[in-house]
């Protein structure tokens, strides 16, 4: 065959070999272009394929009190997780995993929803797995592939209830919570702070997760725990020393009575809150790893709302407690001097217009100057008080006083006092004639359109035993909230003190185990529309200078003294140390100052504000 | 006996033995994962007996005379599609194909791939017809029986259906017609009804390649009724494509769609082409070290002890360690054709080429699809790929080169 021809042959060879270069080129650039080029581009996508990223949780940041003893606590806790390539086989393993560990189907959906948020992420089944359930869960790994347990930081709270509404409690960020941005810097799986301390301080806490690697194959099962691709550690939180007052805290829980729902504060007249109880409560604890989701239903279902901080979420009518604020109004104004007495003596009431308007003493206290109608909580000598200052300036005063304020203490969800800043808020409510110049008879006994939280009246009783500026209370440090000038004199301040001296000496000193300390306080008993009335004692020791503030209410509690007593010892608890505590209970006697009902303005309205019940038949 | 006396074709030897070493080499990698892939562990081992087949094989090959060759293209061509039409009745799947029939067993027990003998039979009865011409084909009428005697055997592997394996008898057919000195013109003709049928997925790259096919028609100027032809089939094969492309199988269109895009369906169909991607892709200039490719630990290179084990490659060595592969297998076919080249007779020479084309389209098509080159079709890697029918083929075909270049060791051949 004429093309076999050697010249010919060698021409095609020629053809050949440049054919195949060109061939042998073009792989090369490919694999130039794949391995060189686009290097990064697929080293990524290798290390995604088989690298699953599992969240360092970092250890939150302790929580002290001002001696340093511990109030919530981080120590090593176990996390149990699944890694699944499907919903379907996670199913599966989770009820092998029900078999040794007990889990209820919402749990199993709570983790299922996990793994659709995350899929490559092992999904957490147990937050705070105890010791014997890891052996459990460890001799069984066979059976349960993609397990994953680590440890984990897990939170403690030593004192449990009696701190809770001080610290709140630790949850994982929700989804809601990711997508409002309500916590920066928190990723999927973070623990943040829900109530409390944990709340307001969460960023200074929590700290910042790390990640660490575990490998898995083609079909997303685990293959290599450790060492698959070096970890990023986590940067534990910061700790937060309080002004708290542990061991008082726990003192005022060990004597609070069985089944009494209130609440009580204990702080300095400048602010530093030693103590903040409410009850009922929820235990910390049991949010730790995740609440189980029947005893989160059972939280939020109880009819007693143990999630409510009382010391600053409700508002109670103030009572007696205002009557001061009353008396300090007129005394700025210069109204009224400490001796002054009011044109009508108390025989049990008065009238005023068509209305009768009664003293909580039904015999009536006769002519009483200031000292003495503080002393005696006399209703009457207050509502001529009330007359004396109208009702424009005794709004004014009180919303320059701090009631219409939130005290701004470092907690949050505290609610605002109702306190009508001028007359306008009547005349919205009620319209222009639906309400009476009486009004400020009310407001003057601390009744009324006038509604304070526990922390609200603190602060204005703080500045009375201090330098007669309110404080902002504070657990931690003040926030810039505005702060209130009483506006008076030192001699006034001097006198007001001294009539609460009374309140209390009177009833006490017969039998006093009281000697070391005078307390100074005033009871309160405040008009309930909705059941018992509550019972508010604030007050203040030692009288003669001031080093705590401690006030308390007690819902549906009937009386204020019944409250005052647990003040009291919490008082020396704290001013004598533990050594105090030991010598029983302590009598405090009181005046039996139940605030007479609100005198319905007008009649025909049937009710005013949330603190109006059934007016009483007038005589 | 020694080599040396022998005399046997010291480069081709030494290129071929430095490829089964490196194929072994990666072969045992393929088995090492952190995840048990039963059909990957100890495949080395038994590639090994295949080897030893493979070596018994290429030395009955080196014995064969090339006349005897010659003698026997026609019956063995027969009996290869005699087989073939036997797999179209009682083959089976098997290996990495298993929906398709491309095994033959005899007592149970999977004896072979006829596709593989086909190869053989065709580059055989191909150089008989080719060689024993007076003259190159030089019209399109002229190439009729070179096209049958390759279409018939690939239409029935294609039947299988196997589309792999049936382009490797276009690249054998192609590259001897190439060998006997058909013009590259007149490949072109021949290559573009298929081109027309690729490109008929649009109207306008359809429209467009017919006006550049009647440009190349207008300036090479064909007999006239060849260019008719042409033409028509042209046409014929757009206005096909549709009904065709409805007749390949789902994972068959799947394939192709997927070499377009393979993200298009990145956990089905794309999965094979992203994964081995991003295995080459992670192993950079140097690699993950020998043993040490993570994709490959963790089982998600699929088939990497078969048709993918190139990816192992390319994650574990590198670019370098691909560009030496490469490396090896240029310096293998630069040999081929030189002993092509010297061959001291036409058939020998035509055969040798046609062994060329056969490995020189398995690894194109094998290396070409692990880089999204070339659409996956699963056709193994001469000398790395773990398989004994393609690795007897393969010895076959070094030992009829080593013949070949011994034959013709001794022509006093001038270099022009």
């Amino acid at each position: 065959m004429r093309e076999f021809h050697a010249f010919r042959v060698q021409e095609r060879a020629r053809l050949a070999r440049w054919i195949l270069f060109g061939a042998f080129v073009l792989l090369a650039a490919a694999f130039f272009r794949t391995q060189v080029l686009q290097y990064d581009r697929y080293r990524l996508r290798a290390q995604n394929n088989r690298l699953r990223p599992v969240p360092l949780q970092p250890a939150r940041g302790t929580i002290y009190d001002r001696h340093g003893r511990v109030i919530a606590e981080t120590v090593p806790g176990y996390s149990v997780a699944l890694l699944a390539s499907s919903v379907d086989s996670l199913r599966r393993v989770l009820e092998r995993f029900r078999r040794i560990v007990p889990l209820d189907s919402a749990d199993l959906e709570a983790v299922v929803n996990r793994y659709l948020q995350a899929r490559y992420q092992p999904a957490l089944v147990l937050g705070n797995a105890t010791r014997e359930q890891v052996a459990r869960l460890e001799e069984r790994r066979v059976a349960l592939p993609g397990l994953v347990i680590q440890t984990e930081p897990r939170r403690i709270y030593p004192a449990g209830r009696a701190v809770a509404h001080l610290v709140g409690y630790v949850d994982e960020v929700s989804q809601q919570d990711l997508d409002a941005n309500r916590y920066p810097g928190a990723r999927v799986g973070s623990l943040v702070g829900r109530l409390g301390l944990e709340r307001r301080y969460d960023d200074t806490l929590r700290g910042t997760p790390g990640v660490r690697y575990i490998e898995v194959d083609a079909l997303g099962r685990l293959v290599r725990e450790q060492g698959a691709a070096p970890p990023l550690p986590s940067v534990p939180g910061r700790s937060l020393r309080t002004e708290i007052d542990l061991p008082l805290q726990l003192y005022i829980d060990s004597i609070w009575p069985k089944g009494q729902s209130g609440a009580m504060i204990a702080m300095t007249p400048k602010g530093e809150i030693r103590a903040l109880y409410s009850t009922p409560a929820y235990d910390p604890n049991a949010f730790i790893g995740g609440i189980a989701a029947s005893e989160w239903r059972r939280l939020t279902n109880d009819p007693t709302l143990p999630l409510l901080n009382r010391a600053i979420q409700v508002r109670y009518p103030p009572g007696s407690p205002f009557k001061l604020a009353t008396a300090a109004m007129a005394l700025r104004r210069g109204l009224v001097g400490f001796d002054s007495h009011m044109p009508i003596p108390c025989r049990g009431g008065m009238q005023f217009g068509n209305r009768y308007f009664r003293c909580w003493k039904k015999e009536g206290h006769g002519s009483l100057d200031l000292t003495g109608a503080i002393e005696k909580s006399c209703d009457v000598y207050f509502y001529q008080l009330g007359l004396r200052l109208q009702l424009n300036p005794l709004l004014q005063d009180g919303v320059s006083m701090g009631f219409h304020d939130r005290s701004g203490v470092d907690l949050v969800n505290e609610v605002s006092p109702i306190y009508p800043t001028s007359t306008a808020y009547y005349d919205e409510r009620y319209g222009p004639r639906g309400w009476s110049a009486a009004a400020v008879l009310n407001l003057a006994i601390g009744q009324g359109e006038n509604t304070q939280t526990l922390i609200n009246m603190m602060k204005f009783y703080a500045a009375l035993a201090g330098d007669g500026v309110t404080p902002v209370p504070h657990i931690v440090q003040a926030d810039s909230a505005p702060v209130f000038e009483l506006g008076l004199e030192a001699e006034q301040l001097y006198g007001l003190r001294h009539a609460l001296i009374q309140v209390v000496e009177r009833g006490t000193a017969a039998r006093s185990r009281l000697k070391e300390f005078s307390v100074a306080g005033k009871t309160g008993t405040a008009q309930n529309p909705h059941g018992k009335d509550h019972g508010w004692f604030i007050g203040f020791a030692p009288a003669e200078s001031p080093e705590i503030v401690i006030g308390a209410i007690f819902e549906f509690g009937g009386h204020g003294s019944e409250v005052a007593p647990y003040v009291v010892q919490a008082m020396r608890r704290y001013l004598l140390g533990s050594d105090s505590t030991a010598q029983g209970p302590i009598v405090v006697r009181t005046v039996e100052d139940t605030a007479p009902r609100d005198v319905a303005l007008p009649p025909s309205q049937g009710g005013l504000a949330d603190s109006t019940g059934g007016g009483p038949r007038q005589p | 006996m020694t080599l040396r006396r022998l005399e046997l074709d010291r480069p081709l030897l030494t290129t071929v033995a430095a490829l089964v070493v490196f194929g072994l080499l990666m072969l045992y990698s393929a088995g090492q994962t952190d995840v048990p892939i039963l059909a990957a562990q100890g495949a080395w081992k038994r590639q090994l007996v295949w080897l030893a087949a493979g070596l018994g094989v290429a030395a009955v090959a080196f014995r064969m005379s090339p006349r005897f060759l010659e003698w026997a293209a026609l019956p063995l061509y027969g009996f290869a599609l005699i087989l073939l039409g036997l797999t179209l009745l009682i083959g089976r799947g098997g290996g990495t194909a298993a929906g398709t029939k491309s095994w033959i067993y005899i007592g149970g027990h999977a004896v072979g791939q006829p596709a593989e003998l086909a190869k053989l039979a065709v580059i055989l009865m191909l150089a008989r017809y080719l060689s024993g011409r007076r003259a190159a084909p030089e019209s399109l009428r002229e190439l009729v029986p070179a096209c049958l005697l390759a279409g018939v055997p690939a239409l029935l592997v294609l039947a299988q259906p196997d589309l792999g394996s049936a382009l490797v008898f276009v690249g054998i057919l192609f590259a001897m017609l190439f060998w006997a000195g058909v013009g590259l013109k007149l490949l072109t003709l021949l290559a573009s009804p298929a081109a027309s049928l690729l490109l008929a997925f649009t109207t306008w790259t359809w429209v467009g390649w017919l006006v550049l096919l009647a440009v190349m028609l207008y300036l090479w100027r064909p007999f006239l009724w060849e260019g008719v032809a042409v033409a028509a089939l042209n046409f014929l094969m757009g206005f096909i494509a549709l009904p065709v492309w409805r007749k390949l199988e789902p994972y068959q269109q799947n394939r192709l769609l997927t070499f377009l895009n393979p993200e298009v369906d990145p956990q089905r169909a794309g999965y094979h082409a992203i994964q081995s991607k991003v295995a080459i892709g992670s192993g950079g200039w140097f690699g993950n070290g020998y043993l040490h490719g993570p994709q490959k630990r963790l089982a998600f290179l699929p088939e990497q002890h078969t048709d993918f084990i190139f990816a192992v490659l390319g994650e574990e060595l590198g670019f370098v360690g691909v560009l030496v592969a490469l490396a090896l297998f240029f310096a293998l076919f630069m040999t081929l054709v030189r002993v092509a080249r010297r061959a001291s007779d036409p058939f020998a020479s035509m055969m040798v080429f046609g062994l060329l084309g056969l490995l020189f389209t398995h690894v194109f098509e094998n290396v070409g699809m692990t880089v999204n080159l070339m659409p996956i079709t699963g056709i193994p890697l001469p000398f790395f790929s773990y398989g004994g029918s393609f690795l007897l083929v393969t010895a076959a075909a070094i030992g009829l080169a080593l013949r070949v270049a011994w034959d013709s060791r001794s022509s006093s051949y001038v270099e022009y």
